[in-house]
């Protein structure tokens, strides 16, 4: 499903990733792991297409086609999903509304007819009960006022609604007490399917023991210094990242 | 006095390009024969104006007492806009379509102007609706082209529930008691320089009287259109709310696209008598020039109320998205105890478009409250300015105003300024000012982009979800047609 070789990108002049090689196939679920400034973000940040991340060098391929050349809203319209490690505010613009414009640009992209009100609130209400959304986060303003934890659940709840083939969550169990952890992760694994692929990047083990993951990677100064499988989350937990960014 | 004046550089700036164009959608020239005064304008062309609308002895002494008037003044230039000086000799004032009389009823009217009305979205015949709208409620138009009033709808319906709706020249013939009555009662002829031209020359205009207790069983609307070049636009419209009356008016305005520039300078009045209620709501899309500035509509307006009678209430609402200058500042005379005066507004500059508008609320009567929320948003190379005056005198015991002012800021080449201007004369007033200014971030523009809107689609939400509060004020069939104006005033102003 997608395929990454040899990746360089900058953020102006700053080369930030330094190489990286990646392959996940439909049903997998891959964990990126690495400290604080590794790239983590940028990486998800080139991957979704946001301007002024700048690919140097290598490629990636999504579903066959060149992702490189695409702009962002393409990306989302072709499948590709990013959780905001910080979800970002729409002042005056109602959650429910500005979800209903996205499932529609997105229908519109692939052919099909727009949902009218009545239809998008069904499918709504069904996925927000999956996470346990209030619902008057539905009506209020994007992001506006939501407490963290409520800010990560709304970004798994547009998730849901938009039923995405790639899903690249930054940070999600940042900021997230125990319990909202366990919802949140209830929802990402409820969406978990042989034709999706997930992306989960994480500073954190304690997230991959509710989202288990089949394969970990970890990411540091740029490059994918080591991969595994979910062992190796653990043995990360135990050890700390000292001696492989060091390596 | 305060000016804060900001125009922020961050390196979002960089991603924020020059505007591409986009096209005026109502910049159409109908093909029509017109009758129009040679340009100039002296005590002759005044009474040829009235002689020509037939209009009653009183009438002609207000033009010429406002013309010498008019004489005496200077054009005033403490707004911060800059324009090349209007030559007001070299204007028409009065073009009129050849209508033979003017037309008895809808089915005579010129169906070459129909069309225009068509293909702007406004339907003369009463069986529809505006803007495609279902289930919409009724609205009755009065479509002033150039200087005349060519149909006004809905006229018995109206009339059965003693509401007079027409155009102000048949007001001046039919009721000149009440014209007479009202006309200059809130802006005297000297008020202004554009007020006094306004006052000698004002060819048409809807003239709106809803009597004691009545509340007006539809929306009323105005639609002008300016279409002959070379023609100044003089509109004069009074509404009058009787006591415990309520009518909501509706005004909308579209030019074609001309290389030079064109002078509309309107006055409008409301009076508010006890408990009575207007609400005035404007969408203003003149044309705005192109992006080197040539060309556009000077839109100089005088727009007053007084709210006469205890409890009244007048509130403005403006989504101001054309002209090339606009300089308007509609306004609230709270004589009335408990009287509430409000003011909504949208203003979009865009290109090399200057806007300086807002408001001044006057606080007379006692416990007399105001508010205004103004959102001024400036993309291209344009200005964007809030005039507010709030002005508390000393029997406005109990007077209370909140006043929210918010710039947002598309690219770095354009400007937001804030004025706010408050005396007060009393120790019970209370005044509150808030004004922030904001930029549409790269943040927000990618969180839209990666859920799959496309970048127009995603200003176009961003700014409405900026300009809420006002537009939930605009009636629905109006808000619907505002919000996609919005979306097309900003087109590629960002990319
Ligand atoms: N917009 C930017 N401009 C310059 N440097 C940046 C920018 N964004 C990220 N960086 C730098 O790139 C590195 C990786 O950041 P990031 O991808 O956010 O890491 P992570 O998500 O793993 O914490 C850091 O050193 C960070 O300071
Ligand atoms: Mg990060």
């Amino acid at each position: 499903m997608l395929k990454i070789e040899n990746l360089h990108a900058s953020v102006g002049d700053k080369a930030i990733l330094k190489g990286i090689n990646l392959e996940v196939k439909p049903g997998e679920v891959h964990a990126i792991m690495g400290p604080n400034g590794s790239g983590k973000s940028t990486l998800s940040y080139v991957l979704a297409g946001r301007d002024g991340y700048e690919v140097t060098d290598g490629s990636v391929t999504y579903n066959g086609e060149d992702l490189i050349e695409k702009d962002a809203d393409e990306r989302a319209c072709d499948g590709i999903y990013l959780a905001f490690q910080y979800p970002v505010e729409i002042p005056g613009v109602s959650n429910s509304y500005f979800l209903r414009a996205a499932v529609n640009a997105q229908r519109k992209h692939r052919g099909e007819d727009e949902l009218d009100a009545m239809g998008f609130l069904k499918l709504a209400r069904e996925k927000a009960k999956l996470l346990e959304l209030p619902d008057n986060l539905m009506h209020r303003p994007v992001n506006v006022g939501f407490s963290g934890g409520e800010k990560k659940r709304n970004e798994i709840f547009h998730m849901a609604v938009l039923e995405p083939q790639l899903c690249l969550l930054d940070e999600t169990d940042s900021g997230l007490d125990i319990d909202a952890l366990k919802t949140v992760a209830n929802g990402v694994n409820s969406l978990r399917s042989p034709d999706r692929a997930m992306i989960v990047v994480t500073h954190y083990q304690r997230l991959l023991d509710y989202i288990v993951p089949d394969q970990v990677h970890v990411l540091s100064g740029g490059k994918i210094v080591k991969s595994g499988d979910k062992d190796l989350a653990k043995q990360l937990e135990a050890e700390g990242y000292g001696d492989l960014v060091a390596a | 006095m305060e000016e804060l004046d900001r125009k922020p550089k961050t390196s979002d700036d960089d991603h924020v390009d020059e505007l591409l164009n986009r096209d005026y959608e109502a910049g159409f020239v109908t093909d029509i024969e017109s009758e129009s005064l040679p340009p100039g304008l002296d005590e002759g062309v005044i009474r040829e104006i009235s002689k020509r609308k037939e209009e009653p002895e009183f009438m002609l002494e207000f033009r010429l007492n406002a013309f010498r008037e008019w004489q005496k003044m200077q054009e005033p230039e403490w707004a911060h806009v800059n324009y090349e000086k209007v030559d007001y000799q070299s204007i028409s004032y009065y073009s009129a379509p050849k209508l033979n009389d003017g037309p008895k009823s809808l089915d005579e009217v010129d169906p070459e102007l129909l069309a225009t009305y068509e293909k702007l979205g406004i339907s003369l015949k009463e069986q529809e609706v505006l803007a495609g709208v279902q289930g919409a409620p009724k609205v009755a138009v009065d479509a002033v082209f150039d200087s005349v009033s060519v149909a006004t709808t809905f006229k018995e319906t109206l009339n059965e529930a003693g509401v007079i709706f027409c155009p102000i020249s048949e007001a001046c013939r039919e009721h000149p008691e009440l014209v007479q009555k009202y006309l200059g009662t809130v802006v005297p002829t000297g008020d202004n320089f554009f007020a006094a031209l306004n006052s000698a020359v004002f060819s048409d205009g809807s003239f709106v009287y809803i009597p004691e207790g009545v509340r007006c069983p539809m929306e009323l609307s105005t639609y002008f259109r300016i279409n002959a070049a070379n023609t100044g636009q003089f509109e004069r419209t009074i509404i009058i709310a009787d006591k415990g009356s309520y009518v909501s008016y509706l005004e909308g305005c579209t030019a074609p696209m001309r290389d030079e520039n064109q002078l509309h300078a309107a006055v409008v009045e409301l009076v508010a008598l006890d408990d009575a209620e207007i609400k005035y709501s404007t969408v203003q899309n003149w044309y705005p020039g192109d992006e080197n500035g040539k060309g556009g509509i000077y839109n100089f307006v005088t727009k007053r109320a007084d709210c006469r009678g205890v409890n009244s209430k007048v509130s403005w609402t403006q989504v101001e998205t054309g002209s090339a200058i606009t300089w308007k500042y509609p306004s609230c005379i709270l004589t009335g105890d408990n009287s509430v005066g409000e003011f909504y507004s949208v203003a979009v500059t865009n290109k090399r478009q200057e806007a300086d508008t807002g408001t001044k609320m006057i606080h007379v009567g006692k416990n007399t409250r105001s508010t205004v929320i103004s959102k001024g948003i400036s993309a291209g190379r344009s200005n964007n300015s809030y005039r507010g005056l709030i002005k508390i005198l000393p029997n406005a015991e109990g007077a209370r105003n909140y006043t929210q002012c918010d710039s947002l800021l598309m690219g770095d080449q354009c400007g937001a300024h804030t004025f706010p201007y408050i005396e007060g004369k009393n120790p019970s007033a209370q005044v509150e000012h808030e004004a922030t200014t904001s930029k549409i971030s790269e943040d927000q523009l990618f969180y839209c982009l990666q859920r799959g809107l496309s970048e127009e689609d995603a200003v176009g939400l961003i700014v409405n979800g900026f300009c809420k509060e006002v537009m939930k004020n605009l009636p629905m069939e109006f808000a619907v047609e505002a919000q996609k104006l919005l979306g097309i005033s900003l087109e590629g102003s960002v990319g």
